[in-house]
């Protein structure tokens, strides 16, 4: 087996995927960045492949139409040496918003869980025949702790952390790895006019955190770090004061 | 698309402004922010004074606009976001051997910066500015999206042209040939002015500036050292950097007394008989960007940079600009004397042919007299005052020093028609005028 590495970033418009699709082009690896907006990743290709990516392509993908999944996993098979994942995909409407259409739910969830879920479903037997790769998950802190603000967004991000956890059980089998990134405040395009911020880190400082997660072959991780131990108080608190809260 | 109220400041940190600000990601962001609510762009924030505040205004802050939209390594064919910086295309292309073929003194500049202030380099007196070797620029005006070519009248007030005539969206480059991302440096003291003239006008090198002790007095008035470089390839620890100031420096920290001492250390740390060394490329290009914040270090009320261009006949004017500021006791010790080329085509550029001063100021209020009397001098001269570091000139200077002013005006008004894209500087000194 080669040295040769490629990693399909789903969601690859997003600020956090441009730096760190920008760090794995530093390292030499083939890229193959997924999204809606093919006019902006043709351009953050060109930028990868300026930056060091032997090859960077942009391909269509959409979490809520299975039928974008094919192109990606035919480009992928086509791949040699080891394949690798990035999840950056998801969606937060505003929780007033889908209090006021519920129906919003269904989307919520396919963006930020089943649909990148499904793809990576696909994706896993790929690996698992070159018994290497990596998958990286990003989540949220969110996921850990359902809130009054957003938990529609958190309940699906949580399924997504549970699914990332059998999935690692999965993949460790077969020398694989899976990497479920757990996010705080990170400074995108997202939050950028949010009230209520802080200790907001920049997405190249959470692409780094990734990447090392990588090497090191961690399992979660919180970026910045300090968010485990901001979590962990926030999921200590006894639920009959927790309710009652609204933080 | 979201906006968000910022307060931000020039480099120099004397003027402040709060602006809504929005910061696409994308191109079509930038193409609808421009559709529905035009504002001048933001860059890193490294001109001085007020060339990039719009107080009580919208801004369009383009540092997420920083990809690289394309390469050629056959020509060194460039095309780039409007919010990627000098260093890291250095960074990138330099291994490569390409680097832009001008850069300023700091690599935090932008790309959509450096065309609309002009900027030069130690290379000035060879390569001309930053203008001179731009391809094609993309440009989002308030009446929609504009592809640019030099030798058009539109172009020509682009380059320096402060952001006035629209957002730079990306910008094709011609990049430069270097043989690597290692400078081989020559440092030579001089003793007084006529020596240190003499020096930069014998120096055949590839890049040169001069550091200037702008406290010294007598004998010693102007003396200096001259820094000359050349590209090289080799093999050189990179440069460290991201060191940040702590805190505001109080007042005493560039006193005169300890900016004199300092000043004859850094003199006498080359010897007399000259040097050369290799550093690694950021080191010669961006000295200062090894200190993250370093203009904190003049304390909070900021400072100001006075940078003139005199022609090559009036070197007695700039002597007695010398004996001004050493008599002052004002200067810190960031003072560059350096010879520049012939001008280029930006109708409001900067550079023109002759010797460039810059030096720093702390905020006080005895600098600021100072500063428009040296502003007076350049005019009375026939020089120039660097917009891209004023703060203070009035009107009736620039009128005087800039005289396509009006010819560049109604050429900005049909990219610009309403007004939308003004600063606090156009403002101040009425450029968009006439009147």
């Amino acid at each position: 087996m080669s040295n040769e590495n490629t990693w399909l970033i789903l969601g690859a418009t997003s600020s956090m995927a441009r730096a760190f699709s920008r760090a794995v082009a530093q390292r030499g690896h083939h890229l193959i960045l997924a999204g809606r907006d093919m006019a902006d990743l043709e351009a953050s290709a060109a930028d990868c492949t300026a930056r060091g990516a032997p090859t960077a392509r942009a391909l269509p993908f959409d979490a809520r139409d299975p039928k974008s999944f094919e192109g990606l996993l035919t480009a992928m098979q086509a791949q040699t040496g080891t394949l690798n994942c990035a999840v950056f995909v998801g969606s937060m409407p505003a929780q007033e918003a889908i209090d006021a259409d519920p129906t919003l739910i269904t989307g919520t969830v396919t963006d930020s869980f089943t649909g990148p879920a499904e793809l990576v479903q696909r994706l896993a037997p790929m690996m698992e025949e070159r018994g290497a790769g990596t998958v990286v998950g990003v989540g949220s802190v969110a996921g850990d702790r359902g809130r009054l603000g957003n938990y529609v967004y958190g309940a699906a991000k949580a399924g997504f952390h549970t699914y990332l956890s059998g999935l690692r059980n999965r993949l460790t089998r077969s020398g694989g790895h899976v990497v479920t990134v757990k996010p705080g405040f990170v400074d995108t395009a997202m939050t950028y006019d949010l009230d209520g911020m802080f200790l907001v880190a920049p997405p190249e400082k959470v692409a780094q955190d990734i990447l090392r997660a990588c090497d090191k072959r961690k399992n979660t991780i919180y970026t910045p770090f300090f968010w485990r131990y901001i979590m962990r108080i926030i999921k200590s608190v006894p639920e009959p004061i927790f309710k009652k809260l609204s933080i | 698309m979201s906006w968000k109220s910022r307060t931000y400041t020039g480099w120099g940190r004397v003027h402040s402004a709060t602006s809504d600000t929005a910061r696409p990601e994308r191109a079509s962001h930038l193409s609808r922010l421009m559709a529905e609510a035009p504002a001048p762009a933001l860059g890193n924030l490294r001109s001085y004074g007020d060339a990039c505040l719009n107080d009580g205004g919208k801004a369009i802050d383009m540092l997420r606009m920083d990809r690289i939209l394309g390469f050629d390594p056959e020509t060194g064919v460039l095309n780039v976001e409007g919010g990627c910086t000098l260093g890291t295309l250095a960074r990138i292309f330099a291994p490569q051997g390409w680097l832009p073929a001008v850069m300023p003194g700091t690599g935090f500049a932008t790309v959509g910066g450096a065309i609309a202030n002009d900027v030069h380099g130690k290379n000035h007196h060879h390569m001309g500015s930053f203008g001179q070797h731009v391809l094609e620029i993309t440009l989002e005006t308030p009446k929609g999206k504009e592809v640019l070519t030099p030798g058009t009248a539109g172009f020509n007030a682009t380059i320096g042209g402060l952001g006035q005539t629209g957002v730079i969206q990306s910008a094709k480059l011609q990049m430069l040939a270097c043989k690597g991302d290692v400078m081989m440096v020559t440092e030579r003291r001089a003793e007084n002015l006529d020596a240190f003239l003499a020096l930069i006008n014998g120096s055949t090198a590839s890049y040169s500036v001069g550091w200037i002790d702008a406290t010294a007095q007598g004998e010693a008035l102007g003396r200096g050292i001259l820094e000359e470089g050349e590209t090289g390839a080799g093999l050189v620890p990179a440069a460290k950097r991201g060191k940040r100031v702590p805190f505001n420096a109080p007042g005493f920290a560039l006193s005169p007394p300890i900016v004199r001492m300092f000043n004859n250390a850094y003199f006498r740390r080359v010897p007399a008989a000259g040097r050369t060394t290799v550093k690694p490329i950021d080191d010669f290009f961006f000295p200062l960007d090894k200190i993250y914040d370093w203009n904190k270090l003049y304390g909070k009320k900021g400072f100001h940079q006075f940078q003139c261009v005199l022609p090559l006949d009036q070197t007695e004017v700039l002597r007695e600009m010398l004996k001004k500021i050493a008599r002052s006791a004002l200067a810190s010790p960031l003072a560059v004397l350096k010879r520049m080329g012939p001008e280029g085509d930006g109708m409001i550029s900067f550079p023109m042919e002759g010797y460039t001063l810059a030096v720093d100021f702390r905020n006080k209020g005895r600098a600021e007299d100072l500063i428009a009397h040296l502003g007076d001098m350049t005019a009375q001269a026939g020089g120039r005052v660097y917009l891209a570091k004023d703060a203070l000139a009035s009107e009736a200077q620039i009128r005087s020093m800039y005289p396509n002013l009006n010819d560049w005006a109604a050429e900005v008004a049909k990219h610009d028609p309403e007004g939308r894209l003004n600063t606090d500087m156009t403002r101040r000194l009425n450029l968009r005028g006439p009147k």
